[in-house]
């Protein structure tokens, strides 16, 4: 490594293949993604693209930093497995031989078919909830494979699956964040639904979620003396939020954007890269 | 190659004088400039962080909200301070390494100028809300074609310096400097034209390219450039070479190799294996730490303390230290099972903050207070205060870096805690986060007091040398007696 043209060779090799892996690769598999049906309801296709004001608001997210403090990335440890009864079967009796086999309780023929559909295996791999569902078919029961994700992020309540590429591809800046100085709002649409609350806990956090330490955002807001009539766009009294007396807070039109996006925010559809059981799934559902 | 004891073997060298004269113009101008960036980038840090006392403070301005506070204070940090100051750094000791004289001096001011409007259009454009939303690319479009032509420009001409230098083979620290100086424009090409320009890459595929810039810069570039000083300033202080040169190659193979795949956390939305493979990229780089305190701790033998006789030599060797812990910190927090804990908390900042603070513009700063007197053939105006913004800084960078880092993995833990709410883990971290605003005003009150001398040094500068010839470019001139 004496001269100089050996030190730029080596750099140049260096970062090529650092360019490659992490530039070039995954524009290649990742660039030109597409909607794509999902696994579970075969004529929806995900995702749809966010509404004109919802993209306005995805301006207002970048423009103020949001993305400082708050994530989109659903971790997830794994997927675990729940086996479902949905039917006894005509012979119960070797149903319930089956599942004391198995170990898992004692059952006999009549309380097997008690309180059906119910959970016979929770939280198993899918090596050992595919064994016991060809068994349990075997003896003639009907029954279901539900799909769980796992991990801390999860049980949180901030998703029901991982967030994946997919998620993103119509966003025109995407912003996944890089710190959790507060929640992770991947599915903050889904938490939240209704704007009032997203256009007050900006407003003025505390209001709405006792103690929060974000700041306010109410450089987004107008504070106007009450006419005739209120206006129909003024924030309505949510928690311990109440307008001045005289006064009503108009949200401006960033406001409004950015509310939209924030209850826009829901990536719990279940893909084939990140399968789940909805927990509201009907009894026929396709197990994966 | 050690500058010090080969002066005197050539009849045409030219003298150590000299050539820290050739630097005086850039040097002036990068130093000043930075010096500056870095009272903006504390004066903004420390506004920022402020907003986690109290929430409403400020909250009726939008340039004052904290997205746009905190990417402007990193970015005067990074591009003000961090790339600026380690350019007049590297071009000084290119210089003094290759024994010749800076190649276009005026240029090189003239590409730090042309920088400094890139970065100053760039930040008024982020308060303004303009900010691109990618973390360490926030600069809008129209300031990065100013900061990239301005690279360029300096760019070259520390390459033509670079090129003309007496003594054909390289030192360890001219090949991190010349590898560090490739890298930057590519890096920062790369990734502002894939996702600025009018047709950007979609979907993920920025946040990786975002983060791979990110990586690269951090690591890479600030540890090159970094290194490349540390190492210089060693074999200056203790006045012998380095312990090994394969340990010095060893430490830059690992770091362009490595440290050019890290920066991809491991929850990323993306398909498994590119936070898998950054995953096992970053957790090698802990051989580049152990490697260059390895080197370094042989090189010194024990006789440590003579590395901080020169001026601001304690800046030097606290950023070797800080190196070794935050590469330390970086590798670890990689490992599986760690890094769900730390990943995406406040852990991540302490590591960034003791890379680039304490590490970085430590090891800068400690270069600055050491050349700009060569350079400019005078005394430091306040030589105490150096002292003083060493026990400042160094106390600021602990003040900042374990409060965060220990609330950081708190926060983490907090996180796994279902029963706790998201305000409660939140507010968590609010007792850490006040400690660490003390460090910051320690750092920016350090940074005042290198503004000040600097400024003042500038100014006697001026004085001596500029005001006699003003003067006697102004002075009334008596009309000659004429004798018959």
């Amino acid at each position: 490594m004496k001269f100089g043209p050996l030190v730029f060779l080596a750099a140049f090799l260096a970062l090529s293949a650092s360019w490659c892996g992490f530039v070039l690769t995954p524009q290649v598999q990742l660039g030109r993604l597409t909607q794509e049906t999902n696994s579970v309801v075969k004529a929806e296709l995900y995702p749809a693209g966010r509404p004109g004001l919802a993209r306005q608001g995805l301006e207002v997210y970048r423009a103020n930093g949001c993305a400082y403090c708050h994530s989109q990335q659903v971790e997830q440890k794994g997927t675990l497995v729940d086996v479902m009864l949905t039917d006894a079967g005509k012979t119960s009796v070797q149903v319930a031989k089956v599942l004391n086999d198995a170990q898992l309780g004692s059952f006999s023929g009549p309380s097997v078919g008690a309180g059906l559909p119910k959970a016979v295996l929770k939280g198993a791999d899918i090596d050992s909830a595919t064994i016991l569902a060809a068994a349990l078919k075997k003896a003639g029961a009907g029954t279901e494979l539900r799909l769980v994700s796992t991990g801390p992020d999860i049980q949180r309540g901030w998703g029901m699956r991982r967030t994946v590429a997919e998620d993103f591809i119509y966003d025109a800046t995407v912003m996944p964040g890089s710190m959790r100085v507060g929640p992770d709002l991947a599915n903050v649409g889904e938490r939240r639904p209704d704007l009032n609350w997203q256009l007050v806990h900006l407003y003025n956090p505390a209001a709405v979620n006792d103690k929060s330490p974000m700041p306010s955002y109410r450089f987004l807001f107008e504070r106007r003396k009450l006419g005739q009539a209120a206006s129909p766009d003024a924030l309505k009294p949510i928690g311990s939020f109440v307008p001045p007396e005289g006064y009503e807070i108009l949200p401006k039109p960033e406001a409004k954007a950015l509310a939209a996006y924030l209850s826009s925010l829901s990536s719990d559809t279940p893909l084939y890269e990140a399968p789940l059981t909805p927990p509201a799934a009907t009894t026929n559902a396709p197990a994966k | 190659m050690n500058a010090t004891c080969t002066t005197s073997s050539a009849s045409d060298s030219i003298s150590m004088a000299d050539i820290d004269a050739s630097c005086r113009v850039p040097v002036f101008k990068l130093f000043f400039c930075s010096a500056v960036w870095l009272v903006i980038a504390s004066v903004f840090g420390l506004l920022a962080s402020l907003k986690f006392h109290a929430p409403n403070f400020l909250a009726d301005c939008a340039s004052l909200t904290y997205g746009r506070l905190h990417p402007v204070a990193t970015n005067a940090l990074v591009y003000g301070f961090g790339v600026q100051a380690g350019l007049g750094v590297a071009l000084w000791i290119i210089a003094r390494l290759g024994q010749t004289k800076v190649s276009q001096p005026w240029l090189i001011a003239v590409g730090s100028k042309i920088w400094n409007i890139g970065l100053l259009v760039g930040v008024i454009g982020i308060l303004l809300g303009d900010s691109s939303g990618f973390e360490n690319l926030e600069i809008p479009r129209y300031g990065v074609v100013f900061l990239f032509l301005g690279y360029l420009l300096m760019a070259f001409w520390i390459l033509v310096t670079l090129h003309h230098r007496k003594e054909r083979a390289m030192a360890p620290s001219q090949w991190f400097l010349l590898a560090a100086l490739f890298w930057f424009p590519w890096i920062y090409f790369t990734a502002n034209y894939l996702l600025l320009s009018h047709v950007p890459v979609r979907g993920v595929t920025q946040a990786i390219i975002a983060w791979w810039y990110s990586g690269n810069l951090n690591l890479v570039w600030f540890g090159l450039v970094g290194l490349a000083v540390v190492f210089f300033f060693l074999e200056q202080s203790m006045k012998r070479p380095l312990h090994s040169r394969h340990t010095a190659l060893f430490t830059f193979w690992t770091i362009i190799l490595f440290g050019s795949w890290s920066g991809i956390p491991v929850s990323a939305p993306v398909p498994a294996w590119i936070p898998t493979l950054s995953m096992v990229a970053t957790v090698v780089t802990l051989v580049t730490a152990l490697s260059v305190m390895a080197n370094v701790q042989r090189t010194c033998a024990g006789g440590c303390a003579q590395a901080e006789k020169i001026t601001g030599g304690k800046f030097l060797t606290f950023g070797t230290m800080a190196f070794v812990i935050a590469w330390v910190m970086n590798a670890v927090s990689a490992v599986p099972g760690i890094s769900s804990i730390t990943n995406l908390t406040w852990f991540t900042v302490a590591q960034w903050q003791l890379n680039i603070f304490g590490f970085f513009a430590m090891t800068i700063i400690g270069a600055i207070y050491y050349i700009l007197p060569k350079a400019a053939g005078m005394d430091w105006p306040y030589a105490k205060s150096v002292k003083r913004h060493y026990w400042l800084a160094a106390l600021g960078v602990v003040l900042i870096v374990l409060p965060l880092a220990i609330g950081g993995i708190m926060e983490g833990l907090n996180w796994r805690k279902f029963m706790m709410t998201d305000v409660d883990v939140a507010r968590g971290t609010l007792n850490f986060l006040r400690i660490s605003t003390l460090g910051e005003l320690l750092i920016l009150l350090g940074n005042l007091m290198l503004l000040a001398n600097v400024t003042v040094l500038l100014v006697r500068y001026a004085k001596l040398h500029f005001l006699p010839v003003y003067k006697d470019a102004i002075a009334e001139l008596k009309p000659a007696e004429v004798k018959p």
